[in-house]
């Protein structure tokens, strides 16, 4: 499994005394290659984890929306297309500058890290800018559920369902953001004072990884709340 | 402790003070640490368990109203289920053992370990002060509409502690299964591997896929109990039945992730005290695996009366059943291990054994849970809690005893006597047989669970249970007072007190820090202990033909 | 990752990110065209292409051990199975009328 792993470790094993070790190879480590493949394994297991925490909620949302069809798609047609298709971009182009920031990070070059992360942050803020006037489009309009809820049309329990499971997926969604920008602003910190390295990047990698992920759930979330029955039948 | 005489530090005497402990990255102190917590939250659902018995002792509900009935059994399942038994093997003897076993110096992410820690702690926080307020009555499933729409208790502190509480699980899985990938030793392959770790890994698989899913249903749960929103209410446009696949998801592949580390236990107690290699080593391997991915499959079983599509509860009657074959599996491969072998009883072997047993009936009743008519018959009576106490108790519990038993040596550097813990093993067994047996027979005749009032045709049988209960107390409190007397006064213990077979042994006891003094390196089959006696034989031979010329 | 590491150009990373674009506006499209049962169809295909994108370039997978894809992969189909059974109950539901 574990071949290089394996390779590095298959010579005469030793324990290298404090002093030798290179600066951020953590004591129970033989080599930087063991301790990077063990973190980017441990990343992705972790969203393993986070792909069955949002597939509940997806499943609800499948449960509900083949249930009640009419009542998803009449409430869906009170999201605003254009913000969301906007967002959509804006995302998908936070996802392109951090994977140029762990570009930068295997490169070596400390200053490519900062900014292309800063860039991140300030997409991601963006996002989350356009999902507040959103929310609070919501707010004023009486669409989100709890007793403020109010609706004309029919079925009004269901609408206010899919609206449940709108500002569930996405108020997740958006919470993810936030945790994942504020562990970047730290990361760019360190890359300024220099702490990563061409061997030693693991976080810059990890977070990357976490950021992505993000943005894949969008990516479902943008078609299913946002454009169903827009043909208009 | 008692002042070391050779004057060897290892992992307890390294350092001293509260600090020391509380901020310690060291798998083995967190290890100690976990097992310390769950102690108290084991004390507690047990005397939650020994008031509903006192209870049911006489057929009138004269001791506690129904309300506080309700509080007990439900305060009893969350704290022995999420703050007990999930945690106990894996994150105490897994803990402590996993680094050990692979010869590694620590688990992959010794802070993160650190962190699920203190995150059960916090969970456990929570529901105590929920329990402190009043408790909660929904059952531990925390079933909606009731829980969302009905009950006036402490139902969300309750569930924000299970919520916080799984993502220490979460880690711990995450963390296990990166070690075992990225850590082993040299030589070290998959099939070499001790059956413990391979038990590990399965757990840790259902802990990572599955607790994510119960953490979500938690969260809507709270969502719609909070903002008063209707996901599950039917009021309000929602489905109350969804709650309970979602909620099973998790909560019966849970179920494996209290009893596979248990047989990942008992697979190392059986080798060595029948001083044979484990029958058929692959197939237990991989039976673990099966049953933790077969785990998933099968959560419909909770749900043949609620609303559930006949066809899909034919389809999860047979699957479910289908998860008897790892487990027979292992049963039979047991078994045969102990066929001809040279076998010793010491205390870790008669608990052992005893799960073996006890697991036995578990499973079968299991099967019988299985099936659609059995099951519309039994449901909701005692006949299913006798069946998962057989189980959890019977089954994953015997395991963390005789575990606890087989590596205290190890832990501590100390032996407990032997008298008391055979003594223990047998008032156990006797006291949980006397427990659950005569509760199988209760559900059969029609005793539905979860009510403290029952007509007086049972009262024998409840007596039975009763009188049961009380020496299964005692049987758990005799391993709890010579464990503690044992740190202090017990016999220092040797490096490998059973000649048994491992890495875990071959460092002194209690291990240094870093585990090892030198990273070792495996040349032998796991549990081959015929060639490890031809080794020892031919080294003999060897230094006596050195000493003696000619 | 470092020494046995290939590493994505920026080059690759501008391609996936405008085919991402492309494919957002075609989904977008498509939602207001009728295809009947395929609207639904079309556009979980078209997210699935982007997701693929995405965990191949961005994420690395393409490169990875195997390990690291059968870990993704399982993910998925861990995801599959728990719709899969799921539903398997609430549609066969009617089916006694
Ligand atoms: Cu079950």
């Amino acid at each position: 499994m574990s071949t290089s792993a394996e390779a590095s470790r298959a010579g005469t094993p030793e324990i290298p005394d404090s002093k030798s070790r290179a600066w951020g190879l953590a004591h129970h480590f033989e080599s930087f290659a063991q301790q990077q493949e063990a973190s980017y394994l441990g990343m992705w297991l972790f969203l393993v984890q986070e792909i069955m925490f949002f597939g509940g909620l997806f499943l609800a949302y499948i449960v509900y929306r083949t249930g009640h069809p009419e009542a998803f798609t009449s409430g869906s047609h009170e999201l605003d297309i254009t913000l969301g298709g906007i967002n959509t971009v804006v995302l998908i182009a936070s996802s392109l500058t951090m994977a140029l920031a762990v570009w930068a990070a295997q490169k070596g070059r400390s200053k490519g890290i900062v900014v292309f992360i800063i860039l991140t942050i300030l997409l991601g803020g963006v996002f989350l800018g356009i999902k507040t006037v959103e929310y609070s489009h919501k707010w004023h309009e009486h669409h989100v559920p709890g007793p403020h809820f109010e609706w004309d049309g029919p079925d009004a329990p269901h609408v206010q369902m899919f609206f449940n499971l709108y500002f569930a997926m996405t108020g997740l969604h958006a919470l993810h953001m936030v945790v994942g920008m504020a562990l970047l602003a730290v990361i760019a910190v360190w890359a300024w004072r220099g702490a990563f390295t061409k061997e030693n990047h693991n976080l810059i990698e990890g977070i990357g990884l976490y950021w992505h992920f993000v943005d894949i759930v969008w990516i479902f979330l943008f078609p299913l709340l946002y454009l169903l029955g827009r043909n208009g039948v | 402790m008692s002042a070391e005489p050779t004057g060897r530090t290892h992992y307890l005497n390294a350092d001293y003070g509260v600090k020391s402990w509380l901020l310690t990255i060291d798998h083995k102190r967190i290890a100690i640490l976990y097992l310390i917590s769950i102690t108290v939250f084991f004390a507690l659902g047990g005397l939650m368990a020994v008031l509903m018995r006192l209870e049911l002792a006489t057929p009138v509900g004269d001791m506690v109203q129904p309300d506080t009935y309700n509080r007990l059994f439900t305060m009893h399942g969350v704290l022995m289920v999420f703050f007990f038994l999930l945690p106990s093997i894996p994150a105490v003897l897994g803990n402590f053992l996993l680094p050990l076993m692979i010869g590694a110096k620590d688990l992959a992410f010794p802070k993160i370990n650190l962190a699920s820690w203190y995150i059960y702690s916090i969970g456990g926080l929570f529901t105590l002060w929920s329990m402190l307020h009043g408790g909660v009555d929904t059952g531990w499933t925390f079933y909606t509409p009731f829980s969302t729409a009905f009950s006036n208790t402490y139902v969300i502190s309750t569930a924000v502690g299970v919520f916080i509480t799984g993502f220490s699980s979460i880690l711990t899985g995450l963390n296990f299964i990166v070690t075992i990938h990225r850590m082993r030793a040299p030589g070290l392959t998959w099939f070499r591997l001790p059956l413990f770790v391979w038990a590990h890994y399965a757990t840790s698989l259902v802990m990572v896929l599955g607790t994510p899913v119960l953490a979500i249903t938690i969260f809507l749960l709270g969502l719609e109990r909070l903002f008063h929103i209707g996901i599950f209410d039917p009021a309000l446009g929602g489905d109350p039945v969804l709650f309970q696949p979602m909620g099973w998801v998790y909560s019966h592949p849970a179920v494996y992730i209290l009893v596979l580390p248990s047989m990942g236990v008992v697979s190392e107690i059986v080798t060595a005290f029948s001083r044979k290699r484990i029958f058929g080593y692959k197939f237990v391997a991989y039976a673990s695996v099966a049953i933790a991915v077969l785990g998933f499959l099968v959560w419909g079983h909770h749900m043949f009366v609620s609303s559930q599509s006949p066809y899909a509860g034919v389809i999860f009657s047979f699957l479910s059943m289908l998860v008897a074959v790892p487990s027979a599996i292992k049963v039979f491969n047991w078994t045969a291990t102990l066929y001809e072998g040279s076998i010793s009883w010491d205390t870790p072997m008669l608990y052992a054994l005893g799960f073996i047993g006890l697991f036995t009936i578990g499973g079968l009743t299991g099967v019988m849970l299985a099936t659609l008519g059995i099951d519309i018959h039994v449901h909701d009576t005692y006949f299913v809690v006798a069946h998962f106490h057989y189980i959890m108790v019977g089954g994953a519990l015997m395991g963390y005893l005789g575990g606890m038993h087989f590596w205290w040596p190890k832990i501590t550097g100390r032996m407990y006597p032997i008298f008391w813990s055979k003594l223990s093993a047998l008032v156990i067994f006797i006291g949980f047989n006397l427990t659950f047996l005569p509760q199988f027979l209760l559900g059969y005749l029609g005793m539905p669970r979860r009510y403290h009032a029952y007509p007086e045709d049972f009262q024998v049988l409840n007596v039975m249970s009763s009188a049961g209960a009380s020496i299964l107390g005692i049987g758990y409190l005799i391993p709890l007072v010579y464990f503690i007397w044992s740190m202090r006064y017990g016999k220092r213990a040797e490096d490998n007190p059973w000649d048994a077979f491992g890495l875990e042994w071959e460092t002194s006891s209690p291990p240094p820090t870093h585990n090892f003094l030198e990273t070792p390196t495996v040349s032998l089959e796991a549990y081959d202990y015929a060639d490890r006696e031809e080794k020892r034989r031919a080294a003999e031979v060897s230094a006596s033909g050195a000493v003696e010329p000619g | 990752m470092s020494d046995h590491e290939q590493v994505t150009g920026v080059g690759a990373y501008v391609v996936v990110f405008l085919a991402l674009m492309v494919l957002t506006s075609l989904t977008v499209g498509a939602a207001f065209v009728d295809l009947g049962p395929f609207n639904d169809v079309v556009a979980l295909a078209i997210a699935f292409t982007k997701a693929t994108l995405v965990v191949l370039i961005f994420m690395h997978v393409r490169h990875a051990s195997r390990l690291t894809k059968i870990t993704v992969v399982a993910g998925f189909l861990w995801l599959l199975i728990l719709f899969g059974i799921t539903l398997t109950d609430y549609f066969s539901r009617g089916f006694l009328g």
